[in-house]
């Protein structure tokens, strides 16, 4: 298991490097820089702007501003940010908690739909009840964030004014109030968020049971007069949860990158609006930043997916 | 206006035998506004008096809080590194400039004691040198007194290139000497009419000497105070998080008497501008929402029996299309779009002329900018007294034709016209935008009718405004026929912005496309205008020679005018914003109060 477990951290080294390189080749190849207000600005001579290109490095060869780029990152040096002149770790730090709450909180709202709906449809499939969770896990997932967060908005903002559109991090108030209010304000994001995750995971779920429910080994412990609650969990649901687990693994990368699109309709300060912020105005040392945690992260929930696997089928780890 | 009438006008409010009131009466009598003559009067060496506020509150305090919403949230908060308004606006709820600009473009007091003219000694008769008196007594937040040494501090930090400040630009150019502790000197190399840069508007905000003096130069970036602002503004900082958050309280040591109204300010960062609109004018979660770019019809849906309204503020800038002078389609030495071409198709001024007769302004007013735009022939739309009233603008298909038809361009097999082999066809670029998109529309349909085909590229603005050399679809590489946009107007005064169609300033490969006049026109007399007005110190004729270069600019039919754009916010019914054309949004902050 040992061995298997390094096998796989030796892999993730060099992708990680070919990761970040690609990235860097794109993110550099990409068209415009940070200074492009400054070129309508009548008061700011071009020299100005040409200068400050050449200050942070614009015009150097690729090759070696991603040198500059690795070393500093192996110094754990993230670099700054060319918009706000800042470290860009600080950057982060302050857009995570907001991530974290409102994308956790989502992920943990789809699991806790996704699980039981999509058990319980599993084991009446084609009943009634299996009908209309199929039919909405289909609506949920065939609606676009954007569209049901605007539809949130005009529903429960605009018409009836009882939730606030507007995220907000620093709310007035302590105690319970704050609470209070922290929760009021992520209810729509959350919602919209988490409940188009859940329809795509029930779905998910249910066919993973239905796998595993008609294998010969449940109808035998059906046969030893188990009951139907012992055999749905602890027969049919450890197995049915590899697959699962892959598809929740693979997601966690998402709680920490954020959801783009949610962040933006509800101004949720995340890392998602600063990563799409900062590649609308070729922020290039933040959205590199960004894009590689991300893919840092990736390489770390598959590493960790197969190791879990290991632990739930260990054949899979002695190939 | 008879030049000589104004002048001996002006002599005689200067020798005390009119009063300025007098002065301003007879003005309005021949059809000019009271801040307009009180211009006039200032920059002919008389003091300006000081623009008049509407603030009402007779004590500090006891507002509340204040919820700006930026739909752009400001990215750092040192003014002097500020890429964007965002940037100013943010930092100048910290910071203060030694004056600023009113809705009317007068002149405001912020932190100088007086506005300088000839009289109180403050300006040199020969235009070389501005002398400024500060108010005594003003506070950094931190309790550090307010002196020249801070001014003269600015001006050392900005101008070290190493530094790598935005506000160079303005500061490299002069020199700036402390005469004593509450007085300070700019000396001007040569003689400047417009002496109100320096120190002036929200670009141009002063930072502490005593807490960045050991952050100069290459050391700007690691000062703590870059995000943690300690001014002498109304508000004092609390907290800063880019792109999202700016928050602030109010300062109970303000050198404003009952100022400021309000106990708090947050200004909220992020989304888009519908979506600000709505949250101020429908739902009132915010009280005040910038830059509010939204179409009119969207903008009068969300007022219907909302909780706020729009905000109209009346600048300079200009929605234009700049035709290319040069021939974007041959190389010549690698270089397209080279000065040493002329295009194929619009050395015929027939040509241009009948393009210009083919914008349908009234059209795109009303299907697009409704309220926030008015239809202009000029390119130079404010302040007032330089805008030109020798022009026209129509729109006609027929005078089009007609004209294409007189000058040889006739209609084609394809329906497009064609003279000596050559196509009228045209490619015309800006960037995306919902409204450019819309307006490009209206205009292909008027070509098509008259005989042009009008190809439309958008371009991203990131990549289209971008001082990127490496990349062909840039603004000022100008790889098309015709392409529109605007460039702002931020100083109640034409002379930086004209400056740019200097035929010196022609944008080539040489120059890195850094040259300012990206039509590549090249007109001697209008450079002759130019640097003429540049040293004027005569503000009736300096006038004259401005509105001369735009007429210039009108008669070879450079630019087509599209829309004089105002600014548009959104804001509360209950509050009072005062926001200006000539200024940033948080400019007038101190100002601003709620109707109870």
């Amino acid at each position: 298991m040992s061995q298997y477990v390094l096998r796989r951290l030796l892999i993730a080294v060099p992708s990680l490097l070919g990761i970040s390189l690609v990235l860097f080749v794109v993110l550099a190849l990409a068209p415009g820089d940070p200074f492009s207000e400054l070129a309508t600005n009548p008061n700011v001579p071009p020299e100005v702007a040409l200068a400050l290109r050449a200050k942070f490095g614009l015009d150097d060869p690729i090759y070696l501003r991603y040198l500059h780029w690795l070393n500093a990152m192996l110094h754990g040096d993230w670099g700054f940010s060319f918009v706000s002149r800042m470290n860009v770790d600080t950057l982060i730090l302050q857009r995570l908690p907001a991530t974290l709450y409102v994308i956790g909180s989502a992920q943990i709202l789809a699991l806790l739909v996704a699980i039981p709906v999509g058990v319980y449809a599993a084991t009446k499939p084609y009943s009634l009840f299996d009908q209309i969770a199929n039919t909405l896990a289909f609506v949920g997932f065939s609606l676009p964030t954007f569209f049901t967060g605007i539809l949130f908005i005009l529903i429960f903002s605009v018409t009836l004014d009882w939730l606030p559109f507007v995220y907000t991090t620093d709310i007035k108030g302590t105690g319970i109030h704050w609470v209070l209010e922290m929760i009021r304000q992520a209810i729509m994001p959350v919602a919209v968020l988490g409940l188009f995750q859940a329809a795509s995971m029930t779905r998910f779920v249910r066919s993973a049971m239905l796998d595993v429910i008609r294998l010969d080994y449940v109808t035998t412990a059906r046969a030893k007069g188990l009951g139907q609650a012992k055999v749905i969990v602890k027969h049919v649901m450890r197995n049915a949860m590899i697959p699962v687990v892959t598809l929740i693994a693979l997601q966690m990368p998402a709680v920490f990158g954020g959801a783009i699109v949610t962040e933006q309709i509800f101004r949720i300060p995340g890392i998602g609006s600063l990563l799409i912020s900062s590649i609308l105005s070729n922020d290039t040392p933040v959205v590199m930043a960004v894009t590689f945690v991300f893919a840092c992260l990736v390489v770390l929930f598959n590493l960790i997916a197969d190791v879990l696997y290991g632990w739930l089928d260990p054949r899979i780890s002695l190939r | 206006m008879l030049d000589k009438e104004l002048r001996s006008m002006i002599g005689q409010v200067k020798d005390g035998r009119m009063d300025r009131r007098a002065f301003i009466t007879r003005m309005a009598a021949v059809g000019l506004t009271a801040p307009l003559a009180n211009q006039i009067l200032a920059l002919g060496g008389v003091a300006m008096a000081e623009g008049a506020s509407t603030y009402k509150p007779t004590k500090r305090g006891g507002g509340g809080a204040l919820k700006l919403l930026w739909w752009q949230g400001p990215t750092l908060l040192n003014p002097h590194f500020a890429t964007g308004t965002k940037d100013q606006d943010g930092a100048r709820l910290f910071y203060e400039p030694l004056a600023c600009w009113d809705p009317d473009g007068n002149m405001k007091l912020v932190l100088a004691a007086e506005i300088p003219s000839i009289q109180n000694g403050g300006l040199a008769a020969d235009g070389k040198s501005v002398t400024w008196k500060l108010k005594p007594g003003v506070k950094w937040h931190d309790g550090a007194p307010f002196t020249a040494d801070d001014v003269v501090f600015n001006w050392e930090y900005a101008k070290d290139p190493a530094t790598s400040a935005l506000t160079i630009a303005t500061l490299r150019e002069i020199t700036v000497e402390k005469v004593d502790d509450l007085t300070v000197r700019i000396l001007f190399n040569k003689p400047t009419p417009f002496w109100a840069d320096a120190f002036v508007g929200a670009p141009n905000t002063i930072i502490p000497k005593h807490l960045f003096k050991d952050y100069m130069g290459s050391k700007s970036r690691e000062a703590p105070t870059n995000l943690s602002p300690v001014g002498t503004g109304p508000y004092k900082f609390v907290e800063f998080k880019p792109g999202d958050l700016v928050r602030g309280v109010i300062n109970p040591d303000y050198h404003m008497s009952n100022r400021p109204y309000f106990d708090s300010i947050e200004m909220k960062g992020g989304g888009d501008a519908v979506s600000a609109a709505r949250a101020v004018i429908q739902t009132g979660e915010y009280d005040f929402g910038w830059n509010i770019q939204v179409e009119d019809d969207v903008l009068l849906r969300l007022e219907k029996g909302g909780k706020g309204k729009t905000v109209y503020a009346v600048g300079g800038d200009t929605e234009f299309i700049a035709l290319n002078f040069t021939d974007p389609n041959t190389e010549v030495d690698g270089e397209r779009s080279s000065i040493k071409t002329k295009h194929p198709l619009f050395s015929d001024p027939a040509v241009r002329k009948a393009i210009s007769l083919l914008i349908d302004r009234e059209s795109v007013k009303k299907a697009i900018y409704g309220r926030a735009g008015r239809t202009t022939a000029n390119f130079l739309n404010g302040p007032e007294k330089f805008v030109s009233k020798n022009t026209s603008w129509e729109f006609s298909v027929e005078k089009a034709s007609k004209i294409l038809d007189d000058a040889g361009w006739k209609p084609g097999a394809d329906g497009i016209r064609e003279k000596d082999g050559k196509k009228l066809k045209l490619l015309y670029q800006t960037s995306i935008n919902g409204p450019r998109q819309k307006t490009q529309a209206i205009v292909k349909q008027a070509c098509q009718k008259a005989g042009i085909d009008v190809e439309l590229k958008s371009v991203v603005a990131s990549v289209f405004f971008s001082s990127d050399v490496g990349n062909p679809d840039t603004y000022s590489k100008f790889y098309a026929d015709m392409e529109m946009f605007q460039i702002p107007l931020s100083q109640p005064d034409p002379s930086q912005h004209m400056r740019r169609y200097l035929s010196t300033l022609v944008a080539t490969k040489e120059n890195k496309w850094q040259g300012t006049n990206f039509p590549r026109w090249v007109n001697k007399e209008y450079d002759a205008t130019i640097q003429a007005a540049d040293g004027e110190m005569d503000p009736v004729k300096r006038a004259a020679l401005y509105i001369k270069a735009n007429d210039l600019m009108y008669q070879d039919t450079v630019f087509i005018p599209v829309q004089h754009r105002l600014k548009v916010e959104a804001a509360a019914n209950n509050l009072r914003p005062v926001v200006s054309g000539w200024a940033n949004e948080t400019d007038n902050l101190f100002d601003w109060y709620r109707e109870e």
